[in-house]
């Protein structure tokens, strides 16, 4: 479904974004001078709090926003030359809170609208349709009005209208956000997929223990700039720069570093490897 | 007389189907920290509710069995009346505060109650210290973050002196800073002033820490209730109900089972550091010898 590339894309950067700034109406700068580089495949956590510029410079990836100064490709071309239709071929997102996306009268409508617009062939739509639907899981519900079913459900919806559009990259702006413990697995399961099939994933949330078991890659942000970009091992090990970008280490990474004295790691981010690590050290190291 | 006494409470809102509470029985005391630990739509938010009397007067519906609130049956007494015992806050502060200015805000309460203006002022102050937005009087709550206008909603509750403070998921939009200022001021407001609070949370992290009891709540029904260390020594039975258990309880009961023991239980980071020093410090010894 992704198209096809040269493999001489394969090598270069499929995202690329060099010095982007961008200031709001009426001055207030929400990204100062950001480079990315992100390949085909990618699984990447845009970290950081309220305010600290992840969804301004998600937007400035896809068009929604335009950068105040600085570049950004895709694909090879600069993103400057092409529409918001052009780039939503390449970068789809999905929006933090579905509601604001959701207009159809049933969920395959909605699901339809994107690749509708996009000029593909009725057969071509059909066929993204389906396939959206089942790796949302949401073929049981396809007539029904979106904006009837629950908050899970509809966050499945508004991103299989981004995945129907069949972009290489999927932005998915916090969509844990006011799901419960369950509905969160099952979304992540779900959105995992995609990675699989191919899709690169920039996920912008500010819990920490999400990170650690499904990107594989961190970008830490505060205040619109980039302070770390790294695997997500690496996104544990400072709790300094962890609480600068207004987030909280999770509290197993807390223990894990009040227990190095011990000789235990201070990267850990589940309580499975935590313990694993103390029984080894009470077992006696062998 | 309890803070809030519900017996075979059963609540169903008009036009629903279901039973949103299905025969609900919890005391809070007063002094009291009390969380309703549930997944969502298990009928927490129906409970914060009828503590003040939006259900089932503003929101009606059919109710059974007894609610009542400092001793007043929730079904005959209106909310105006209910306000004055029990303040609210909800998961989103930009549904509550409406005002220019952050004291305008926190006077509103106590404004329509016709008190003096010099004690408006003094409750004004008051709550904003008690929050920690002691000199933002003057700014205008949109511009401030989501964690100063969850506590900014927080100081318009407490400036009607109510003998409760009933939360319905209040750190649901903020980011982990925010959730961590609004915790504090939870602490400190049971700590520090004695403050009955009734908190409804999906997430037991900090809630364990600070509950005297948590009541674990799922499709209607509350399951247990019990101290934290009680209600969350099972990670298994939260994941089944919905809700993803604590760290730290997680930790105590896979080092429990791969140890071999039953004893070891702690919720807070200081109390892990110490139980599990105690530990590796006793092996450090014995592997010295």
């Amino acid at each position: 479904m992704i198209p096809q590339s040269s493999p001489r894309e394969e090598r270069e950067f499929f995202v690329l974004a060099e010095g982007i700034k961008y200031v709001y109406e009426g001055g207030v700068e929400a990204i100062g001078g950001v480079d990315i580089r992100i390949r085909k495949g990618e699984y990447i956590a845009i970290v950081g709090g309220n305010g600290s510029g992840k969804t301004t410079l998600a937007k400035n990836l896809n068009g929604l926003l335009r950068p105040t100064s600085g570049r950004v490709e895709i694909a090879g071309r600069s993103a400057a030359g092409m529409t918001v239709a052009e780039l939503a071929k390449f970068v789809g997102y999905a929006f933090q809170n579905p509601d604001h996306q959701l207009f159809s009268s049933t969920v395959e409508e909605e699901v339809r609208f994107g690749p509708k617009s996009l000029g593909y062939t009725d057969s071509e739509v059909t066929k993204k349709v389906e396939h959206a639907l089942e790796v949302m899981d949401l073929q049981g519900v396809r007539d029904s009005p979106p904006l009837t079913l629950s908050l899970s459900y509809r966050r499945r919806v508004s991103i299989a209208s981004v995945i129907a559009m069949d972009p290489q990259v999927i932005i998915l702006d916090e969509p844990t956000t006011g799901l419960d413990a369950k509905d969160i697995d099952l979304l992540m399961q779900y959105i995992d997929v995609l990675n699989r099939e191919g899709h690169t994933l920039i996920l912008i949330t500010h819990d920490m223990r999400l990170v650690a078991g499904h990107a594989k890659r961190v970008l830490v942000m505060a205040a619109g700039r980039i302070l770390l970009d790294s695997d997500p091992k690496g996104s544990f090990s400072d709790l300094d720069l962890i609480r600068q970008s207004n987030l909280e280490p999770p509290p197993v990474t807390l223990l894990a570093h009040r227990l190095s004295r011990f000789g235990i790691l201070s990267n850990i981010f589940s309580p499975e490897e935590l313990v694993s690590a103390i029984a080894q050290k009470i077992r006696g190291d062998r | 007389m309890q803070a809030l006494h519900l017996r075979d409470a059963r609540f169903k809102y008009k036009g629903s189907t279901g039973w949103a509470l299905d025969g609900v029985s919890l005391d809070v005391e007063k002094g009291e920290f009390v969380t309703i630990l549930g997944p969502n739509g298990s009928g927490k938010s129906t409970i914060c509710l009828m503590s003040n009397g939006l259900v089932p007067h503003a929101l009606p519906g059919d109710l059974e069995g007894t609610a009542e609130v400092f001793g007043l049956e929730v079904r005959s007494h209106p909310v105006a009346e209910l306000a004055t015992k029990v303040g609210i806050v909800f998961q989103e502060p930009e549904s509550q505060l409406f005002s220019m200015s952050v004291e305008e805000e926190v006077a509103f309460g106590p404004e329509n109650l016709a008190i003096p203006r010099e004690e408006i002022r003094e409750r004004v102050e008051w709550a904003l210290e008690i929050v920690g937005m002691k000199g933002y009087n003057d700014r205008a709550p949109f511009s401030l973050s989501g964690g100063q206008k969850q506590r900014v909603a927080i100081a318009a509750a407490l400036s009607m002196r109510p003998e409760m403070l009933v939360l319905d998921e209040p750190a649901y939009a903020l980011d982990p800073l925010g959730r961590a200022e609004l915790y504090t001021v939870l602490r400190d407001l049971k700590t520090r002033h004695g403050m009955t609070i009734l908190l409804a949370e999906r997430d037991a992290e900090e809630a364990s820490v600070f509950s005297d009891r948590i009541a674990l709540m799922s499709e209607g029904k509350i399951i247990e209730v019990g101290t934290p260390k009680a209600m969350l020594r099972n990670p298994e039975r939260l994941r089944s109900i919905g809700l993803e258990p604590p760290q730290l309880a997680a930790v105590a009961s896979l080092l429990n089972a791969e140890l071999g023991r039953g004893d070891l239980s702690f919720l807070s980071v200081d109390e892990a550091e110490s139980t599990i020093s105690k530990l590796l410090a006793a092996r450090a010894r014995r592997g010295s010898v």
